[in-house]
């Protein structure tokens, strides 16, 4: 089965991210970048796959120049080739998933696999819409929330999350569009042997001509701070000194121990 | 092009309560922009169900009825729903934000040429035009979204986004539209839905909750939540990568696709608390939130906040809370 994983590379999870100056997008020079966690999950059930029934997985991301380290981080777990393509500034944040889905839709087209598999949602931006819009404009069938998928002749069985603690299995035929919901199985680690091999692995660029560029339908107006749902007392001081005013205030203003 | 359709989803015999919160912000969007409000229900033999629908101050209800949307499929929705879009031409599209949802709705909109604007927190009115405020990185931040595209704009409205709508005691007149579906085209075969195994433990009857999220880092470091958790006298839980990393039964795992708590004291640990999380637990009476990010999301709907180290503050916790017990 030849599988195309669609990866995005987002701001490390621990570090924070904070608008700019102009309330714009986020301030992007102090942050790191990691391989957002639903996609790992994605990339992991494509490796599977091919394990368990041959073929090729073929990584692929949309954004600027240093989305290449989290295409050779898939190389380097067992994707055999990436594609890379290669846009800039509000293309490739994601803030409406109609121009990433219009993005990756090219080079699927050209790719001709037979199973799409995209985690559920960024960690970024997290519309949770890309691989649908996908889908639909490839005009192929697709499951969400997938947390295990068993392949037949033609098909897929896929184990879907529901709401609450409820699952159910669908039946599709290939080709196909999943979302994977993360959990789906346990992530393996590039070993050094894979890290090697990766540097030796095509990154194909894929550059789509500006004016070629998918119009967005959102537009982004401006990025602010939440707002306080909860009037919130913060407990200062020492370790011990917050835990004691804490057990103070459950014992003698909320009563609740 | 005018007016709003509000796509209703079914439960059972009744309605998924999101839909009466998609339904309110509906209702709130025409006081704004003007036009009235349909709901739209996609079914099979749901008549009475929507008859129901028709006292909440709707103009009409629009029963979407046919032997293939008996169980819902994500193509049957779309070709139902884009049918319901093209005979109605509505200006706006609402729906719940719901795992269905997911499910179809930005498929239902690529069909209609147009993008979704998923997730949504509520809107206000700039220049003449509403702005949907959706919540991004993680709760840290919050984006203000506005259309390019002319109607209809697709819309989701996130749990708690509005408080249910209620009925009004008027009736709208309830029209029955059979979309012209073909149920050859419907690729998806579904099963019906289960549950993975008997829940062992309910913590919905819990009085007192400590959920650990993956600030705890490791598993070994469990032993730290659980000791806090006994200290206190309170079940333990957990935020989804705990349970994704199998140290935690999923039973224990609260949110969205876990349980929905309400203890008296809520205390999160490590947690950074986002939406798919909070939805499980925002209905508890105290929350206290241990997390050294100042600005961790969870803080915003913390009645006590801990900025520090859990590894020095848990600890510090569990002594008072003995010594307590021992005097
Ligand atoms: C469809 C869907 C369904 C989902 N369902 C659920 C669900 O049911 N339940 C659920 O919980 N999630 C669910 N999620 C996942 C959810 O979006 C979040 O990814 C998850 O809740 C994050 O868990 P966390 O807060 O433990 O981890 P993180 O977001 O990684 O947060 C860890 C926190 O620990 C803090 N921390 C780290 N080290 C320390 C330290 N030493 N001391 C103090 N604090 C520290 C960090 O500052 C951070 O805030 C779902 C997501 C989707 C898309
Ligand atoms: N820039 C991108 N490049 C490659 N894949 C992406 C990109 N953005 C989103 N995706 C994929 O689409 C999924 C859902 O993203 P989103 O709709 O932004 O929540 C992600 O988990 C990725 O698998």
């Amino acid at each position: 089965m030849k599988i195309l994983v669609a990866l995005k590379q987002v701001p490390a999870r621990d570090l924070p991210v904070e608008a700019d100056g102009a309330c714009a997008w986020i301030g992007e020079s102090s942050l790191s970048y990691e391989m957002n966690e639903p996609d790992a999950y994605a990339l992991e059930a494509a490796l599977r796959l091919k394990e368990s029934a041959g073929g090729e997985v073929i990584a692929v991301s949309c954004g600027p120049e240093r989305i290449a380290s989290t295409l050779r981080e898939a190389l380097a777990k067992g994707a055999d080739r990436a594609i890379q393509i290669a846009v800039e500034g509000e293309a490739a944040r994601g803030t409406d998933p109609s121009v990433t889905a219009r993005l990756l839709e090219t080079a699927i087209r050209e790719e001709q696999p037979d199973l799409v598999l995209t985690g559920l949602q960024s960690d970024d931006t997290g519309s949770g819409q890309t691989g649908v819009m996908l889908a639909a404009r490839l005009g192929w069938p697709h499951a969400t929330l997938v947390v295990a998928i068993e392949a037949g002749a033609g098909e897929l069985r896929v184990k879907r999350e529901l709401e609450a603690g409820w699952f159910q299995h669908v039946t599709l035929p290939l080709p196909a569009v999943l979302t994977v919901q993360s959990g789906i199985s346990r992530l393996r680690y590039a070993t050094l042997m894979g890290i090697k091999r990766a540097k030796t692995k095509e990154i194909r660029r894929i550059e789509p001509p500006a004016e070629a560029l998918p119009a967005a339908g959102l537009r982004l107006k401006a990025l602010n701070e939440p707002r306080r749902q909860r009037e919130t007392q913060y407990l200062e001081g020492s370790p011990a000194e917050q835990a004691a005013q804490l057990v103070e205030k459950l014992r003698f203003e909320a009563r609740v121990l | 092009m005018s007016g709003i359709l509000v796509v209703f989803e079914s439960a059972g015999n009744s309605w998924h309560r999101m839909s009466f919160e998609a339904l309110a912000g509906a209702l709130e969007l025409a006081r704004t922009v003007g036009g009235e409000v349909v709901a739209c229900a996609p079914g099979f033999g749901p008549a009475e169900a929507a008859a129901e629908l028709a006292s909440f101050g709707v103009s009409e209800v629009l029963a979407l009825e046919h032997e293939a949307l008996a169980e819902y499929t994500a193509d049957a929705w779309v070709a139902a729903l884009t049918e319901a879009v093209r005979e109605r031409q509505p200006e706006w599209v609402i729906l719940p934000h719901t795992y269905q949802t997911r499910d179809f709705a930005p498929a239902l909109a690529v069909r209609m040429d147009r993008t979704l604007m998923g997730d949504s927190t509520g809107f206000s009115m700039e220049d003449g035009v509403p702005v949907f405020e959706r919540l991004l990185f993680q709760g840290r931040l919050v984006g203000r979204f506005v259309f390019e595209t002319p109607a209809p704009n697709f819309v989701s409205f996130q749990a708690g986004a509005f408080r249910a709508a209620q009925p009004t005691g008027a009736s709208a007149a309830v029209t029955v539209l059979r979309p012209a579906l073909d149920a050859g085209c419907i690729r998806q075969r579904p099963e019906p839905p289960f549950r993975d195994s008997a829940q062992a433990v309910d913590l919905s009857a819990a009085e007192r909750i400590v959920a650990v999220g993956r600030g705890i880092q490791e598993e070994g470091n469990l032993e730290l939540a659980r000791e806090l958790a006994e200290a206190l006298g309170a079940e333990l839980a957990a935020s989804r990568p705990i349970c994704d990393n199998g140290w935690l039964p999923m039973e224990r795992q609260v949110g969205s696709s876990g349980q929905t708590v309400a203890p008296k004291l809520y205390v999160a640990l490590g947690i950074s608390g986002a939406i798919q999380h909070i939805v499980g637990m925002k209905g508890s009476g105290c929350v206290v939130a241990i997390n050294r990010d100042p600005k961790a999301p969870i803080f915003e709907i913390a009645d006590y906040a801990l900025v520090g180290d859990l590894f020095e503050i848990a600890p510090a916790l569990i002594e008072t809370l003995r010594q307590e017990s021992a005097s």
